[in-house]
């Protein structure tokens, strides 16, 4: 990798960690509602994931803490805050909120909020490109405690069997909300439950972000290859609680302060730094770009787009413009009577 | 004019679409190689391959979900669940993801899926396959809910399903697969909304949908035997519903039964009721009666479940209530 790429990863890691945190802000000043899910501490999986993939021609889905990988699959990130915002210039156009980041003209197929529920819309997505013929691949990125849910094992069986070029990216972040992994999955390292099913997978470090490109990289080739799915597990830690509501009561200081010290950001910028690559002073200087851009452009788009007009609350229920040769209504010619 | 088979009208449709676009595909459990519980698909396996009729696992809630997850990215999957009773597996997919992406995308993802299945009580199947649930779908909003009485709308239905942008539920019958009607040579499409008064009459509207307007059909022909005018309404959409026909009915005769194979409770009947007072309270002669099963979980007894499911018989018997014959 070329050193200007090196450093717009680094940029790109810091401008998500900064924009998680401004939304936090907004929502404690009550402008963004609902649930917030925040990913700081585990950018390093979906930089380094869709960093190696096609963004924009592959698909991508995921749970509903979306924010970063809808903006790394390509969303302006303006609309991904204007989205947290419910505005109409949102990405669901403020239908849909933080859970619900949509961007299908980049094939981000949206955020969910059913734990497990993307597990088969991703093989459903792997399964059209398949049909198609295309050498896009469908990545359906999860959390640990996803892994408990029907779907998971119902969707490896197929998926497996059909052959289908999804990729499935298990980010272990050790909680599935309060719950520690021994105390909900039987196998812990969750690779393993996965080899029931026929599919190669495999176990990385998900905070070191080229421990994660080198294995999504191999990953991505095996699935675009033909080979069928892969699953990829990366050990991973949130920074904050589950969502905003969580009081993070069920984890100790000490485990706290242990993941700290692994902070992608961290992992990277140091490295960056030892291969000369960047000084200090030019990570000041990045991190005050970063601020910048989020206040100046990011935010300041959010709070200025209009909201949606509430006689605009029946719109997007069924397709709004149907074909009349499908729908009807019936004329009078048609009843039977 | 051909006279076929609901099954075959079934298999004819999928033939026609599956012929016309290569986004088309049909899923479920035996569909392929066995041909199809129902054999609404029989012989289409053979003609169109493995990819296209996909023989899936007993994984209901995971195959609707690769159908809604393959709709997004352009596919035409029509999904047969084998009977309503099992979509219960896949009401998370159904409900949670196909009848909201629309939505919660702000009008930017949509999933085109068609869902088969049948629901009703049929020959002693007990409790866990004798489901009616049509009143589950059509109180969900984001999906359209039909339910096809016969052949022609079989056909047709399915075949605007297939060509509609929606998720559309088809709800069919297993008493019904035999049924016989006519059904053009020439292609033809149904439309996926609008009422359809199916027996012409002035003296009292009986309303069904799905196999209850047989009951209501059966229970006027009685009538008209006592010398009275039954007008019969098939809802055929119970999602969107056509509340303009249901009015104009009940305008003209002034005395409404509503049969459903249903429960009661919240119920198909509590929504048309619901609809005619806040439509045309003041052309009601006399309160509405609804006709529908008992509120037990469908018995194994031939007896019993007789009992439990409403007949012609009993439509009759409601419309010479309304009438005040009783």
């Amino acid at each position: 990798m070329n050193v200007s790429d090196q450093k717009r990863l680094l940029r790109e890691m810091i401008f998500y960690r900064r924009f998680e945190e401004r939304s936090f802000e907004a929502y404690m000043e009550r402008k963004i509602g609902g649930f917030l899910h925040l990913y700081s501490g585990q950018e390093a999986v979906a930089t380094g994931v869709l960093e190696m993939a096609r963004c924009g021609h592959d698909y991508v889905i995921t749970g509903y803490r979306d924010h970063v990988h809808a903006m790394k699959a390509g969303a302006p990130a303006r609309e991904v805050m204007a989205e947290l915002y419910g505005k109409v210039t949102g990405s669901s156009r403020g239908r849909g909120g933080s859970m619900h980041i949509f961007d299908p003209t980049v094939n981000f197929m949206g955020g969910y909020a059913l734990v497990g529920q993307p597990f088969p819309l991703a093989a459903g997505l792997a399964l059209a490109c398949k049909h198609k013929g295309t050498d896009q691949i469908a990545i359906c990125f999860l959390g640990d405690g996803a892994n408990n849910q029907g779907t998971f094992h119902e969707t490896l069986n197929m998926a497996s069997l059909w052959k289908l070029p999804v990729l499935f990216v298990c980010e272990n972040n050790l909680y599935a909300i309060g719950t520690r992994i021994d105390r909900s999955s039987a196998v812990t390292d969750q690779y393993k439950r996965v080899g029931a099913y026929n599919i190669p997978s495999s176990q990385h470090d998900g905070q070191d972000i080229d421990v994660v490109m080198t294995a999504a990289r191999d990953a991505i080739a095996h699935v675009r290859g033909g080979k069928g799915p892969y699953f990829i597990e990366f050990m991973t830690y949130r920074q904050r609680g589950h969502s905003m509501s969580d009081s993070n009561a069920y984890r100790s200081k000490e485990e706290e302060r242990k993941w700290l010290e692994r902070d992608p950001i961290n992992i990277y910028g140091d490295r960056l730094k030892k291969a000369k690559v960047l000084t200090d002073a030019d990570i000041a200087a990045m991190e005050k770009a970063v601020l910048d851009e989020i206040e100046n452009e990011i935010v300041r788009f959010a709070e200025e787009s209009p909201e949606p007009r509430v006689e605009d609350l029946n719109l997007y229920c069924l397709d709004d413009h149907p074909d009349p040769r499908w729908i009807g209504p019936l004329s009078q010619g048609d009843h039977n009577g | 004019m051909a006279e076929i088979a609901y099954w075959e009208a079934i298999r004819r449709a999928h033939d026609e679409e599956l012929a016309n676009d290569r986004m088309v595909i049909a899923m479920g459990e035996d569909i392929g190689v066995a041909g199809g519980t129902y054999k609404a698909t029989s012989g289409l396996y053979q003609k169109y391959g493995p990819d296209r009729i996909i023989d899936t696992p007993i994984s209901e809630n995971s195959y609707t979900g690769i159908g809604i997850g393959a709709s997004m990215a352009g596919m035409r999957p029509i999904i047969e669940i084998m009977s309503i009773n099992f979509a219960l597996l896949a009401l998370d997919t159904l409900i949670n993801a196909a009848a909201k992406i629309r939505y919660m995308s702000g009008g930017r993802a949509s999933c085109p899926i068609v869902m088969r299945t049948p629901g009703g009580t049929a020959h002693q199947l007990a409790a866990q396959h004798s489901a009616r649930l049509a009143r589950m779908f059509m109180s969900t909003p984001g999906l359209r809910v039909v339910t096809p009485r016969g052949p022609l709308d079989a056909y047709g239905m399915l075949k605007s399903a297939v060509r509609c942008n929606d998720p559309v539920i088809i709800i069919e019958h297993e008493s019904m697969y035999n049924m016989r009607g006519e059904v053009p040579d020439q292609e033809t499409f149904r439309p996926l909304e609008g009422a359809e008064i199916v027996r012409v009459g002035t003296d009292v509207t009986l309303i069904g949908y799905n196999y209850s307007v047989h009951l209501c059909l059966a229970a006027a022909e009685k009538l008209a035997a006592m010398g009275v005018s039954a007008e019969v309404l098939d809802l055929r959409a119970l999602r969107p519903i056509d509340r303009d026909t249901i009015r104009r009915s009940v305008e003209k005769t002034h005395k409404v039964v509503i049969a459903e194979e249903d429960e009661a409770t919240v119920g198909v009947g509590s929504e048309i009721i619901s609809i005619i007072i806040e439509e045309c309270f003041f052309a009601l002669d006399t309160q509405p009666v609804r006709v529908h099963a008992a509120d037990v979980p469908v018995p194994y007894n031939r007896q019993m479940e007789k009992a439990a499911i409403p007949n012609a018989d009993d439509v009759l018997a409601a419309a010479l209530k309304v009438l005040g014959r009783v």
